[in-house]
């Protein structure tokens, strides 16, 4: 018996890898049979450039997916932190908002160095991301319905700080954006020690480091720290962690408020790279940066060390897409596949519960009745 | 004072329908934050009508084409979370969320791909589709209506007379507040929890068709309906999932998003406040209102929790 239990517990592990590996490999699949709709004859040319992705163009496209990877990392781990918790960050996009503003202001306006900028960035998204945070402790307000408004309220507010009217100190009127960092602000470019022109890029910087070893040091809070236990705790049974004596309305809020500091980090180390400017005229919709780390966080199960593979994924996906050749194919197909992979992530783990149901021998007193339920 | 009038109108039309939609949804147990998804799935099937039949087809037939295109994606559309749902039992909020994401990246393939075909493989990548919306307006007196508000107004009373006085009507709420209740004198709550997500895929899609065309002639996709779904959210939590509560709650709303439109031509235009401050005031007026009204909310009981004949 003891040894069936330890076996059990080893292969879901290695099950919840291959789920995840289901949702992408029928993610791609879906990709291809779009592709495949939209023009047969280049459909095998466009998806081999989706798989192969940075490595399409060496070493340009690596150093993309490296750079791209890195803020992706930070949204993944802002989902993921907030799920340990029971709490689902759809705010990622708005925090992110906050961060770009917070590290474009420090940057261009006041001129402080990279770091004091990113961390500029990681207190505005953490005051964006604490919001949610109260309304769930304080008004019972559910923290996605709270999260949407507050990303959209996020998104018209940085335009308005940015833009007011033409006139607003970081917009500079010749390119309808922020002034470039590079020219502006060259001290607020994170440094990249060589690594652009290994690369031949302008955007391969440390940040992909940094967000790695944010990833370690969140892997260690949630695990081997009080803190994580208890915000844990809150995730999985509210009213036994308050019986136990954890303050659960103090955790939800902190927990929001670290999620939204790690995506706000994430904008920081985009923005900070000196490749993208904020257009306050063209941004009508959220940044997609935001909305991605929830594939990224649901493919690594919330394992911090998970994120970064998950994400470098992700980047490679997004990256390949941007190399189809726009004559006969949208680079938003790998928009589409992402979304297919979070569907799929959706359902994917419950079908990982059956299986490893199956295999404990139906020893539960429910399961004759909840094996019919998942047949269905 | 006629202008804010007509906005009021066109948006709270919108916001009623989808919000009907959401509790249609809800009350049957199925929280359905896949609205926005829906509203663009149905808008880009309503235009496509318009774009490709716009000269082919009489006018009072291509208004009701259009209209129906857009009702049955958004219900198809629906299809994919019900499934996920309520068969596999997976988190319906992620779900929904990856079908908002899929809409807008699935719009924007769709609408390319067609303007690309169009040119002849020129390799155009605009995603922005143009047509006609003169059929679905018309004037009385000194204002002009959409055929959609004549819609709303019957599928309001419809909706009401649906779920109070009809036991199909009954049975659905039933799902949503106590599905083991339910099961347990013969109703199917799986049927019944799909014929609420369908229906409030119909909603959906008829609303995101609802609030794309009568107001322009022309959109990009790639904003989706710029939030608009998630606002009936608030909309109907705000109306308390009960069909006249929506509506009065819709028009409250819908002042809130017309104030934008009549900026620059009324005494507002005194106050200098910028396009940015009044997209803003939906959704801060919906946070307020939420704060005050969530700790007593009659949301339904089952909603969000996948049913599974087995539990007790």
């Amino acid at each position: 018996m003891k040894n069936k239990k330890s076996k059990l517990n080893l292969s879901s592990g290695v099950m919840s890898v291959v789920a995840s590996f289901i949702c992408i490999i029928i993610g791609l699949l879906v990709g291809l049979v779009i592709l495949y709709c939209i023009n047969s004859e280049n459909a095998l040319d466009g998806f081999s450039r989706i798989i192969k992705g940075g490595f399409y163009l060496m070493p340009k496209g690596i150093g993309t997916v490296l750079s791209q990877a890195a803020p992706l990392i930070m949204t993944g781990l802002s989902v993921a932190f907030a799920f340990k918790t029971g709490l689902f960050n759809i705010g990622a996009a708005g925090q992110y908002t906050l961060g770009a503003l917070g590290a474009l202001y420090f940057a261009l306006v006041l001129h402080m160095p990279w770091y004091v900028c990113l961390l500029a960035a990681m207190v505005f998204g953490a005051v964006w991301g604490a919001i949610p945070g109260i309304f769930k402790a304080y008004f019972n307000v559910n923290e996605v319905i709270t999260a949407i408004m507050f990303n959209w309220i996020g998104l018209y507010a940085v335009n308005e700080i940015i833009y007011r009217g033409a006139i607003g100190d970081m917009y500079d009127l010749k390119t309808t954006k922020t002034y470039s960092l590079r020219n502006a602000a060259p001290q607020s470019v994170i440094p990249d020690f060589g690594m652009n022109s290994i690369f031949n890029t302008k955007s391969t910087t440390i940040a992909i480091f940094i967000a790695v070893a944010i990833a370690v040091l969140i892997y260690i809070v949630i695990n081997k720290t009080t803190f994580g236990y208890e915000l844990k705790a809150c995730g999985h049974n509210k009213d036994a962690a308050r019986y136990a004596g954890i303050n659960e309305k103090r955790n939800i809020v902190l927990s929001m408020t670290i999620a939204g500091a790690l995506a706000g980090i994430g904008a920081g180390l985009y923005y900070l790279s000196g490749v993208a400017e904020w257009n306050p005229q063209v941004s009508t919709a959220l940044p997609a940066m935001g909305f991605n780390g929830i594939p990224v966080a649901l493919l690594a199960l919330s394992n911090p060390i998970g994120v970064i593979f998950a994400a470098l994924f992700v980047s490679h996906i997004t990256v390949g897409g941007g190399y189809l050749p726009t004559k006969y194919f949208q680079p938003e197909i790998a928009d589409v596949i992402i979304a297919v992979i979070i569907y799929l992530c959706a359902f994917v783990m419950l079908f990982k519960g059956v299986v490893a149901n199956a295999l404990s021998g139906r020893k539960k007193k429910d399961v004759p009745n909840s094996g019919k339920g998942a047949d269905e | 004072m006629f202008l804010l009038l007509k906005y009021t109108l066109l948006y709270a039309v919108v916001l009623m329908l989808v919000a009907l939609g959401g509790m249609f949804s809800e009350r049957s147990g199925v929280i359905n934050i896949a609205l926005e998804g829906i509203m663009a799935i149905g808008g880009l099937a309503g235009i496509i009508v318009l774009v490709v039949f716009g000269s082919s087809l009489p006018a009072a037939a291509l208004v009701t084409v259009s209209i129906l295109a857009s009702a049955v994606a958004g219900m198809i559309y629906s299809l994919l979370l019900a499934f996920s749902a309520i068969t596999l039992k997976a988190d319906q909020t992620i779900g929904g969320t990856a079908l908002n994401m899929l809409a807008t990246a699935a719009a924007v393939v769709i609408v390319k791909a067609y303007n690309n075909a169009s040119t002849g493989g020129s390799g155009s990548a605009s995603s922005k589709l143009s047509y006609s919306n003169t059929e679905f307006i018309f004037s009385v007196g000194p204002l002009t209506y959409n055929i959609f508000l004549i819609i709303g107004i019957i599928l309001l009373i419809a909706a009401y007379v649906f779920l109070y006085k009809t036991k199909y009507g009954l049975r659905l709420r039933a799902c949503g507040e106590h599905p083991q209740a339910a099961d347990s004198v013969g109703i199917n709550v799986y049927k019944w929890r799909y014929a609420g997500v369908m229906i409030s895929g119909f909603l959906g899609g008829l609303g995101g068709f609802a609030y794309i065309v009568p107001s322009v002639s022309t959109w990009n996709f790639e904003v989706g309906v710029t939030g608009f779904g998630f606002l009936a959210l608030a909309v109907m939590i705000f109306g308390q999932w009960k069909p006249f509560r929506i509506a009065a709650a819709a028009v409250f709303f819908a002042i809130f998003k017309s104030l934008a439109n009549i900026a620059d031509t009324t005494f507002l235009s005194n106050l200098h406040l910028s396009k940015n401050i009044y997209d803003m005031m939906p959704f801060i007026a919906s946070m307020i209102i939420l704060a005050f009204t969530s700790k007593n909310s009659q949301a339904p009981k089952a909603e969000g929790i996948p049913y599974d004949k087995g539990a007790r």
